[in-house]
């Protein structure tokens, strides 16, 4: 009886602290079915590459993800040759050398994801202002529609707003430079659709629908953010076989030694 | 097992203990520390604390390690240890979902203490150090918070520091001497980082206090009588070091879940956006264990000439501060709800009371999130400050149990075997 007033107890806070409700006037997000959901999750290797093709061939163009080094990218499957062929087709700025003179060089595996803007002024300077987010941790920072989902829920929310530009209904004031997303909170965006379908030639021949196209960058998105996920996921469930054992010994003998208690 | 101390078989041992004590310490506070026999499971969360600190301390040792308390470089230091560090993300998600859990054992801890009178005669020095301990955990938990350098980082640093401001008078000089400058930035951080890694070990301390005050008079029980004789106590080895450590096991399958399945739960998703003094948040919320404070905060209006903002820093810290008083407010004599009629259903107001103001505390101050705010911060003070003291005078006791051993034992008064020689289980 106590021990169930316990778990009641628990389950309280830990609902309290899980459920600040916020307000949004969008659209619900969809739900879909990831790889990566669940406690045996994993990333889809082969959607996560397709995805970071759709980075490469599109979204790197205004976004940056400066937490994420070329050299990373094995995590998604790729060889070493690979990724040394990727970052060897960047060119980095490196420096001072010996004259005390910056110079350009051929990107390394150690490399960061080179930005597509110099700083921040350079970027509002060339896209009317607004500031494309960097995308390393976009995942993780989207996921307020279901904290408790985790991972998913920020996938859900990235997948559902690159699907989600449609014409403004009618009677509906656009600001300048805006575009309208069902999705987005408040509608107006200030990114364009970025994506519309066969904006890429897939190199596994996947057929690029723009749902398609969505799924994937999400996927590869979510890996981004949390890279550790499969390990950290791999490492808790020896952690609780482990702790199930120990505990259920723990009980035992805790019953042995107070059998002449009761 | 050897029997440590001056009688102990080991001759090194029997010349350390003749002139350091420590196996004689050990043997008096660990091994026959008599506990009374009755303790349920609500009295493990005082041991799960102590390890939770324990945690706390030496997960965040490593972090520190790898951690760069500098405005520019605090939110990228944090995910490189996310990512490039060895484990970083697991002692990462230890220590962040470890202040969450940390407060849950601490809550249950001192609501137990508050259903079955602990705070009474003679423990009232051991309830104002507990009460010491969660101020301090709560500037711990509060700065330490702030370090990730993310958007809610930044902002609740801004909103709390910011709560001084409403002193009159001195208040904005409060404020910048907080700072370090004129608004929340590098030399908050740094400051903020150095004070994060003092005040665990002065909680240690405080700690330190709250066991020697608690093994003083030992153990309040559920019944909340004192122990009468050898036939009410059992030693603390091996019966409760083999309960707490039962206790610890279940405890950590659930904080494993969390840490391993979903360790952003509990946290601000906001937070994985690195901290922007020129953009604010849509809302500003706190960590969940601070909401019931945050709601007080929010809730009070302006009180005669008292401002609003300052009659709600009053009250805030008064939520805690009436904790302090309350061994003298509760005029019962009889410690455990158990035997208090009209207290053991209170007592689940208060419960209720705390649960509704986070909820409340978690959502804008609009429409009836006002005035739910209001009654329910204008209850918790009612409780403490009206409810405890009439309750105490004209409540009637149910008749207290002669004995423990009496009233939990079917024999009735059978001295235990184990009583007399705690070491020699099978």
């Amino acid at each position: 009886m106590s021990k169930l007033v316990l778990w009641l107890a628990c389950a309280a806070l830990l609902a309290l602290g899980a459920a600040p409700a916020r307000a949004q006037e969008a659209q619900p997000i969809p739900k879909n079915s990831w790889s990566f959901s669940g406690p045996f999750g994993t990333f889809d290797r082969a959607a996560a590459q397709r995805g970071f093709q759709v980075y490469e061939e599109v979204c790197s163009h205004c976004h940056s993800m400066n937490l994420l080094h070329y050299g990373d990218l094995v995590g998604i499957g790729y060889t070493e040759e690979e990724v040394k062929a990727i970052a060897a087709s960047k060119q980095v700025t490196d420096g001072p050398n010996d004259q005390g003179e910056m110079y350009q060089r051929p990107g390394r595996p150690s490399d960061a994801f080179v930005p597509p803007f110099p700083n921040e002024k350079a970027a509002r300077a060339a896209l009317n202002g607004a500031l494309p987010p960097d995308l390393s941790l976009i995942i993780k920072a989207r996921a307020d529609s279901s904290p408790i989902k985790g991972l998913s829920g920020g996938a859900d929310y990235v997948d559902a707003l690159l699907q989600g530009f449609k014409e403004p209904p009618a009677g509906f004031k656009m600001s300048a430079n805006m575009n309208y997303n069902i999705y987005f909170p408040g509608n107006q965006i200030a990114m364009p659709q970025p994506l519309a379908g066969d904006d890429v030639k897939y190199a596994d021949g996947t057929k690029a629908t723009l749902p398609q196209e969505a799924h994937d960058v999400a996927t590869f998105l979510t890996w981004a953010s949390e890279p550790t996920m499969e390990e950290r996921k791999f490492t808790g469930a020896k952690v609780l076989i482990f702790l199930l054992v120990m505990t259920g010994i723990l009980y035992a003998a805790k019953r042995q030694i107070w059998a002449d208690v009761h | 097992m050897n029997a440590p101390g001056n009688q102990s078989q080991s001759k090194i041992v029997r010349w350390i203990d003749h002139r350091l004590p420590v196996f004689t310490f050990m043997q008096h506070e660990l091994y026959d520390y008599p506990t009374p026999r009755n303790l349920s499971y609500w009295w493990n969360f005082g041991s799960l604390s102590g390890i939770m600190l324990v945690i706390m301390i030496v997960t965040g040792i490593f972090l520190a390690m790898q951690y760069t308390p500098n405005a520019t470089m605090a939110f990228d230091s944090v995910e490189r240890i996310m990512r490039d560090v060895n484990f970083g993300w697991l002692m990462r998600y230890i220590h962040m979902n470890g202040a969450s859990f940390f407060f849950i054992v601490v809550y249950i801890h001192l609501f137990r203490g508050l259903y079955y009178g602990s705070y009474k005669e003679p423990r009232e020095l051991l309830w104002m150090l507990g009460v010491i301990i969660l101020l301090l955990m709560m500037a711990t938990a509060f700065m330490g918070y702030v370090l990730p350098w993310g958007q809610m980082s930044f902002w609740g640093a801004t909103v709390i520091t910011n709560l001084f401001s409403a002193l009159p008078v001195i208040g904005p000089k409060i404020v910048a001497w907080l700072w370090g400058g004129f608004a929340v930035g590098n030399p908050t951080l740094n400051r903020f980082f150095s004070l994060h890694y003092l005040l665990p070990f002065v909680i240690v301390g405080v700690v330190g206090l709250h066991l020697i005050a608690l093994h003083q008079h030992g153990s309040n029980n559920p019944l909340g009588i004192d122990r009468k004789g050898p036939q009410d106590s059992i030693p603390f080895h091996p019966y409760y070091t083999i309960k707490d450590m039962f206790g610890l096991g279940v405890f950590l399958i659930i904080y494993a879940i969390f840490v391993f399945y979903m360790p952003n739960a509990l946290g601000d998703t906001q937070n994985y956006v690195q901290a922007n003094p020129l953009q604010t948040p849509p809302e500003i919320v706190p960590e969940w264990y601070f909401l019931p404070f945050y709601a007080i905060l929010r809730s009070v209006p302006d009180i005669l000439f008292i401002p609003a903002k300052l009659a709600g820093v009053l009250c805030l810290f008064g939520a805690i501060g009436v904790l302090f008083f309350l061994p003298w407010l509760d005029t019962s004599r009889v410690r455990s709800a158990r035997f208090r009629p009209v207290y053991k259903w209170v007592f689940w107001l208060l419960v209720i009371d705390v649960l509704v103001l986070g909820y409340v505390g978690a959502n804008r101050p609009e429409g009836w999130f006002i005035v739910a705010g209001r009654v329910a911060t204008l209850y918790y003070f009612i409780h403490f400050i009206v409810l405890f003291p009439v309750i105490g005078w004209l409540e009637r006791p149910l008749p207290l149990p002669t004995s423990i051993s009496a009233a939990v034992t079917r024999k009735g008064g059978a001295r235990l075997a184990g009583a007399s020689t705690p070491m020699e289980k099978p």
